[in-house]
């Protein structure tokens, strides 16, 4: 059955010619199940005898409204979970040359080192046999078990085993600031491989979306999304992260990055002041992250004048950060057009759409 | 250029200052390990009372988590923003990728002076984009004189 295209879902025909890589692409498990022939014995029968149900990420609550594109979900299982759909939906109608896909299966919520690295591993293999093997348009990231360092870093080292894979990804709301330095066995892996670290939105670390608690609406957690990773990115720069694995890119997915200017301005400004405190930092901090940090670019902050946005891109002070995504299935813009802001120049929009996912995915080839 | 007679040896032991009050300036004199310097209590990036601020050494580091701790007791901080100055020269040690852009050329004996440093040439640290006023000290007798 040939699926039918979305209504004002389809590459704008002003991008006619040009390569477009997709680099958030969300693929969901439907269930604890459809990793059994990827799972031990000793974890099928563990997740049976207990009952356990599943794991999926709670950042787009499955029927929270405009959430998700309309008719994005296939007959049985969540939005996500049909390659049918997503080759008929997305890879078709917006000729993508490659897409990153991104699984948020909520591994970092298990307490159990042992069951999340299988788990990990398992939701990984799923990955693989039957998405990035199944259309070579598509190139995965590799869920790590960020419990456990030492773990997310072998399976770092398993999935560059695998050329389809071109990044590892971690949850935004991790238990604590990514910079430390007890997860650098994870960026030393990264980093061997050639693979980007993401940050992907959410994680159920158990730490609050806030640094002042837990809000009461859902809206709130999703405004505040970029909370997390204005943290993250101070946790880099200030921990050396970048020092340390000086061929890291970190990229951040569905973060945002209005709000990163005048992150950058506060930040430099303090460090002539505090630097001493954190000598390695030898360069002003905005510098370390226009050279170490990419952006997925959905969503899009849309103020209501378009310029205003011009002049946010503007302020970045590079134009290699910017990566283009659609975050399918999740609904982002009505026009497929309004992917990408109103008004760049053909250079940068260029550089948007591939030429920056390109220069920063090592492994995408 | 005229002689002020402003503390004598002992008021100011080493490691110790003394803020006065001369030619209607507010001037720091510091003993650093036997020398005295006279530098003006005005920070040149945002005029805070640089005198006042802690004195220090400059940390340097080539990965995180190793310290290189250098000309301890040589630097003070301004304490409105921490900002980094080298008590002899009035030299800023911080932010070396400015110095690129020669923006505050009216700072007394930076560069040489800072060339000549063979401890922090060796630290690999590169002067700054600001320098402090110094004046001339000389210690007559028993009595610091700061000359300006």
């Amino acid at each position: 059955m040939a699926v039918q295209q979305l209504e004002n879902y389809a590459r704008p025909e002003q991008w006619t010619g040009l390569e477009l890589v997709d680099t958030d692409v969300h693929i969901n498990l439907p269930g604890l199940k459809n990793l059994f022939p990827y799972l031990e014995a000793r974890w099928r029968d563990y997740i049976t005898e207990s009952g356990m149900g599943g794991l999926p990420s709670d950042l787009y609550p499955s029927n929270a409204p405009n959430l998700f594109l309309d008719r994005s979900r296939p007959e049985q299982g969540p939005a996500g979970s049909s390659l049918e759909l997503l080759q008929g939906q997305l890879l078709d109608p917006w000729q993508l040359q490659y897409a990153i896909l991104n699984c948020t299966y909520a591994i970092d919520s298990i307490h159990n080192d042992d069951l999340a690295a299988a788990l990990a591993r398992a939701l990984n293999r799923w990955q693989l046999h039957e998405w990035l093997e199944q259309d070579d348009r598509l190139r995965g990231s590799a869920v790590l078990p960020l419990q456990n360092p030492a773990f997310a870093a072998k399976e770092a080292e398993w999935a560059a085993e695998h050329s389809q894979f071109v990044q590892v990804t971690v949850p935004s709301r991790s238990r604590e600031p990514l910079g430390r330095r007890g997860f650098w066995p994870i960026y030393q892996a990264a980093q061997a491989a050639g693979f980007v670290v993401g940050v992907q939105a959410g994680g159920s670390s158990g730490n609050p979306v806030t640094p002042v608690g837990w809000p009461t609406y859902f809206v709130e957690d999703y405004v505040n999304v970029p909370l997390a990773f204005q943290t993250q990115l101070m946790s880099f720069v200030t921990e050396g992260v970048f020092v340390e694995f000086p061929e890291l890119k970190v990229a951040t997915i569905e973060g945002g990055f209005s709000w990163l200017p005048p992150l950058m301005w506060r930040f430099d400004k303090d460090w002539k002041g505090l630097r001493r405190e954190v000598p390695w930092v030898e360069r002003p901090p905005s510098e370390v992250i226009r050279d170490h940090v990419r952006m997925t670019i959905a969503p899009l902050d849309r103020p209501d004048t378009p310029e205003y946005l011009l002049d946010v891109i503007d302020q970045l002070l590079s134009d290699d950060m910017l990566m283009f995504s659609t975050d399918y299935p999740h609904a982002h813009f009505a026009n497929s057009a309004d992917a990408l802001p109103d008004g760049i120049s053909g250079e940068l929009r260029t550089k948007i759409m591939s030429g920056n996912a390109h220069a920063t995915y090592r492994r995408l080839s | 250029m005229t002689k002020y007679v402003v503390a004598t040896v002992d008021e100011i032991a080493p490691g110790q200052r003394k803020v006065v009050e001369i030619a209607n300036r507010s001037i720091g004199v510091f003993n650093v390990k036997g020398n005295y310097y006279a530098i003006r209590n005005l920070c040149p990036h945002g005029g805070g009372p640089m005198c006042e601020g802690v004195t220090s050494g400059l940390v340097r580091s080539d990965r995180p988590g190793n310290y290189d701790y250098i000309m301890r007791g040589e630097i003070i901080r301004c304490p409105w923003h921490g900002w980094e100055f080298e008590i002899a020269t009035g030299q800023s040690w911080f932010d070396p990728a400015k110095t690129k852009v020669k923006a505050y050329p009216a700072g007394v004996e930076s560069g040489e002076t800072l060339a000549k440093n063979p401890e922090l040439s060796a630290a690999g640290f590169q002067p700054g984009p600001y320098s402090g006023e110094t004046y001339e000290v000389e210690v007559d007798r028993d009595y610091v004189i700061v000359n300006i």
